[in-house]
């Protein structure tokens, strides 16, 4: 059972990067935006490097949930979702496998590719490493959480305005709690230790619950 | 059992026995459920009443774990080769299992195309790779949804010697098809059109 989960982590991480589209417009899209605000914001350099963790935080969540609708979608298209289904890990096995592939497969990249475009919003130099730890705590939760939009609306026509609309507002405790350990950090308020930790629980806690909601969700749909 | 799509009863009152070592072949005309029976015997459908028994076989592993389902689509990866795609398969259904891909391979008659994308087959040899996951781990009972879909003659005969050799090692084989298999004495079973029509409201017909 551990060698078939493994097996199938493997196989997403070989078609994610194989199809290379599938992480290519998640980083893309985490570019175009965050290159678009200092367009917007006009060359306010303080103000930018003010708004900078929290606008790379909310385009790195639009960025990923770009990409939620392939955890499933092209498994289930092809009939690979059915095979899967009878195979030796049970369903809950196969969402959790296939969301964090997409978390390897996006969470990271996106995470990386931070510091990058912290460059572009004059991100203060002391902000680089908090910003992509609580980053690296926090993605773990977009992937899991995501998994349960995407099952949930696997056979919706249009589903991608639908997942948007479900998943983000499950969003919020990760955001809140990643600035909050972010500008703790920064201003040297204390309590970023409360604040990891937490962001660090809503993770673990999402990669239970979104498995088990993902499975009970693809059950249905497998009907 | 009794099978249900939303408010109409597909199959009402079936009843049907497979031994081990025998072929069932369903026919029936379109939208009779040959797919909806075939996707329940492989717990993918849940019945409206009544139940699926497998008896003997392994008694630690549910139905769906013992059953290999071959719908319409073939479960293939266009930009995996076609080696990488058994393999895949392979180490998913049964690790440690060795020399099965090549097996399957030969089985199907894939060699020759072992290690060129998928995406690069044809719409018969697609087929032919998503049957031989069949050869690639060992399970008792094969669901095959028209298994010689877009298939020529010559591949149409090495699904029927694959089926002949399952069933003749004591295997269960259960094939939805319009088309003769040349399985050696199947046995047919006819599912009937359902007793609901267009104009009988929905509320009369539930089961």
């Amino acid at each position: 059972m551990i060698a078939a989960f493994w097996r199938l982590v493997a196989r997403d991480l070989t078609l994610a990067f194989r199809d290379g589209g599938a992480v290519g417009t998640a980083l893309g899209f985490y570019l175009i935006v965050v290159t678009m605000l200092p367009l917007g914001l006009g060359p306010d350099l303080k103000l930018l490097s003010r708004i900078a963790p929290g606008m790379l935080w909310i385009a790195l969540l639009l960025a990923a949930l770009l990409s939620l609708g392939r955890i499933f979608e092209a498994d289930d298209e092809d009939g690979t979702l059915d095979m899967l289904a009878g195979g030796p890990l049970p369903i809950e096995g196969v969402a959790a496998a296939k969301a964090l592939a997409h978390w390897i497969s996006t969470g990271i990249p996106l995470t990386l590719m931070t510091p990058l475009l912290g460059l572009l919003l004059n991100l203060d130099a002391s902000a680089y490493l908090p910003l992509m730890a609580t980053m690296a705590i926090g993605t773990p939760a977009i992937s899991f959480l995501g998994a349960v939009g995407a099952a949930l609306t696997l056979r919706a026509r249009k589903s991608g305005l639908l997942v948007a609309l479900l998943v983000l507002p499950l969003y919020i405790p990760t955001l809140i709690f990643g600035i909050s350990a972010v500008s703790a950090i920064l201003l040297d308020t204390g309590g970023y230790r409360a604040a990891i930790s937490l962001l660090a629980a809503i993770s673990l806690g999402s990669v239970v619950v979104g498995s088990l909601a993902a499975a009970a969700a693809l059950r249905q749909q497998l009907q | 059992m009794t099978i249900a799509r939303g408010a109409r009863t597909l199959l009402a009152d079936l009843s049907v026995t497979v031994s081990g070592g025998e072929a069932l072949v369903l026919t029936g005309a379109n939208g009779t459920g040959k797919t909806t029976l075939l996707r329940a015997i492989a717990g993918l459908f849940t019945p409206l009443a009544g139940s699926i028994r497998l008896e003997g076989g392994q008694a630690e592993q549910d139905r769906a774990e013992q059953c290999h389902y071959v719908g319409h689509l073939n479960g293939i990866k266009s930009t995996l080769t076609t080696t990488e795609n058994l393999s895949f398969w392979a180490g998913y259904l049964d690790p440690g299992a060795t020399g099965r891909i090549e097996r399957a391979l030969r089985g199907f008659d894939l060699e020759a195309l072992a290690d060129i994308p998928a995406g690069y087959l044809s719409a018969g040899q697609k087929r032919r790779l998503g049957l031989a996951r069949l050869l690639v781990a060992q399970r008792s009972v094969w669901l095959l949804d028209e298994p010689t879909v877009s298939l020529d003659q010559a591949s149409v005969a090495l699904v029927s010697a694959a089926v002949n050799t399952h069933v003749a090692a004591g295997g269960i084989a259960v094939a939805a098809t319009h088309l003769p298999l040349g399985i050696a004495d199947a046995r047919e079973f006819r599912l009937t059109a359902p007793a609901w029509r267009d104009d009988e409201p929905h509320a009369e017909v539930s089961a």
